[in-house]
């Protein structure tokens, strides 16, 4: 283990291993960001999964809420849209309600039909001719950023890497002035901040910073509602029938939507894979010996990481699930980081297995009309990174504690420290 | 056995057996035909097992369900003759059925 001296960290393995068997099980709450952050989630999902896959949690800072554990009982939500809603309007997508004035709608968080429109004005992004496209920018890019980083010295593989490659894709994919492409990490890094991690303290808070956001969108966004062809995303919603006439509060959500689900999610993935690397060296070994292995690793690295720990929903009816009654107007969260570890599904589930069977077998990105959008975009990032990063890196080593993000939604890593020893 | 033929977006055509039962997006699957993605494994939940099926088997391969039309409007370059194949049993009547894959499936 790397992420702290041994002894401390399987301490604390420990410990959330014993609290999760001794407490009783109404008195689960698996929405406390702590348990992301100190990774001492998995025990406590464990036992829900064998005894309680549909858990009810009747109070917790979120509230009342479902708790949906195994593989099977996520697809059966998350392909049901007409009994589980994404509507913002109910509390959207995410376990925490915010006051009515911040529910911002975006297609992710609405039911079809709107949803369906919506999703489609930007599903050209990832087009396969687009995607071709961007493929010989992202290796160069890639490249760029390898060949800049120091030897033989420690570094955050996060700053460096994951966030500098997934902000400029960001920037890129929405046409946005390179120079100023890091207040698209910050505005995305305020909108998903949880109130209590010292990021931002209040929805108030929050809503006033991303007015920034809006603002500067807006005014790329004008200057784009006509003329030629253009392919960022700006374009494509200033021009399709189903966005061009959004107010401030859908334009920003739809903004917010695209900027955290195609930038933080595969920052996340790029810092989770090297980590798992490092927790299965064996692994790694097997890496370096095959290179073609990295098209069954990609996947694998986004279902072990699972860059979003859940997605939420609403009951539009009284329903069963797993044995249990949901009422209309309940809140269900599918935690994806747990159906990801379902032995059920997943053989040896809790392992990073590069060469396993059906890899995209996962729920990370989600199913049904809400799969996301970006999931083959996100892919070929990393698979493009891996192949530049084996062209030139014997080993990259971490080498001190890793530090995860406060959050119960964003599955994210903020520090990696690590060496890169040598060149190839 | 039923055979069907699976036509790649640059023209590779593969011929297999599929056994009765099974899914066209199966039988692609199980004998690696490259092209037809299957990220869910045959849930109608994700539309990467897009095909387009030839006019001569059209009106024998069924029509799309309620789920099956939802999941694939999302899919890249839809015609009036694309189906998820894991929609898509195979039967004795299916024996030479040909599909071809779409450029790129997500």
């Amino acid at each position: 283990m790397n992420d702290a001296p041994v002894d401390l960290r399987s301490q604390a393995q420990q410990k959330a291993a014993e609290a999760a068997a001794a407490t009783p099980l109404d008195k689960f709450d698996v929405s406390q960001p702590a348990l992301y952050q100190d990774d001492t989630w998995r025990p406590w999902f464990a036992r829900l999964r064998a005894e309680a896959p549909v858990h009810y949690c009747p109070e917790s800072r979120f509230g009342a809420f479902w708790s949906v554990t195994k593989y099977k009982d996520i697809m059966a939500v998350d392909t049901n849209h007409k009994a589980f809603s994404s509507d913002s309007q109910l509390g959207g997508i995410t376990i925490r309600d915010v006051p009515m004035s911040f529910r911002r709608p975006s297609f992710i968080a609405m039911d079809p039909p709107l949803h369906d429109d919506q999703r489609r004005a930007v599903s050209p992004i990832v087009a396969p001719t687009n995607l071709v496209h961007l493929e010989k920018l992202i290796r160069e890019r890639s490249a760029k950023i390898l060949d800049t980083l120091p030897i033989g010295e420690e570094f955050n593989w996060v700053e460096k890497v994951s966030v500098e490659l997934t902000t400029q894709m960001l920037a890129t994919l929405f046409d946005f002035p390179f120079e100023d492409r890091h207040l698209l990490t910050y505005w995305s890094d305020i909108a998903t901040a949880d109130v209590l991690s010292g990021k931002v303290s209040s929805e108030e808070e929050r809503n006033e910073i991303l007015q920034q956001c809006v603002k500067y969108m807006r005014t790329l966004s004008a200057q784009r509602a006509n003329g030629p062809p253009r392919f960022d995303l700006l374009s494509m919603m200033a021009r399709d029938p189903s966005t061009r006439d959004m107010d401030d509060r859908m334009f920003l959500g739809n903004c917010i939507l695209l900027i955290v689900g195609g930038n933080d999610t595969t920052r996340n993935s790029i810092s989770g894979g090297l980590l798992a690397l490092n927790k299965y060296p064996e692994q790694y070994d097997k890496l370096r010996a095959n290179h073609a292995l990295i098209d069954n690793m990609v996947p694998e690295i986004v279902r072990w990481q699972t860059p979003l720990s859940h997605m939420r929903r609403t009951a539009l009816e009284d329903i069963e699930l797993g044995g249990k009654q949901i009422k209309k107007g309940d809140k269900v969260v599918m935690w994806y980081i747990s159906g990801n570890r379902d032995e059920e599904m997943i053989e040896n589930a809790d392992d990073f297995i590069i060469d396993r069977a059906r890899p995209r077998q996962h729920l990370s990105f989600g199913f049904g009309i809400h799969r996301c959008v970006g999931n083959r975009l996100a892919e070929m990032q990393l698979k493009i990174l891996w192949e530049e990063i084996l062209a030139r890196f014997p080993t990259i080593k971490i080498v001190g504690p890793v530090k995860r993000v406060f959050s119960n939604f964003v599955h994210g890593i903020d520090e990696v420290p690590v060496i890169i020893p040598s060149r190839i | 056995m039923p055979s069907i033929t699976y036509i790649e977006h640059d023209g590779t055509a593969h011929t297999v057996e599929v056994p009765v039962g099974q899914s066209v997006m199966e039988g692609a699957i199980n004998n690696s035909v490259p092209g037809i993605d299957a990220d869910c494994g045959g849930a109608c939940a994700c539309a990467t097992c897009h095909v387009y099926v030839d006019a001569a088997w059209e009106h024998l391969t069924g029509t799309r369900s309620d789920a099956e039309a939802s999941m694939i409007s999302f899919a890249n370059g839809v015609e009036a003759n694309s189906r998820l194949s894991c929609q898509i049993p195979v039967t004795e009547q299916l024996d030479g059925l040909v599909v071809r894959m779409p450029a790129g499936q997500h």
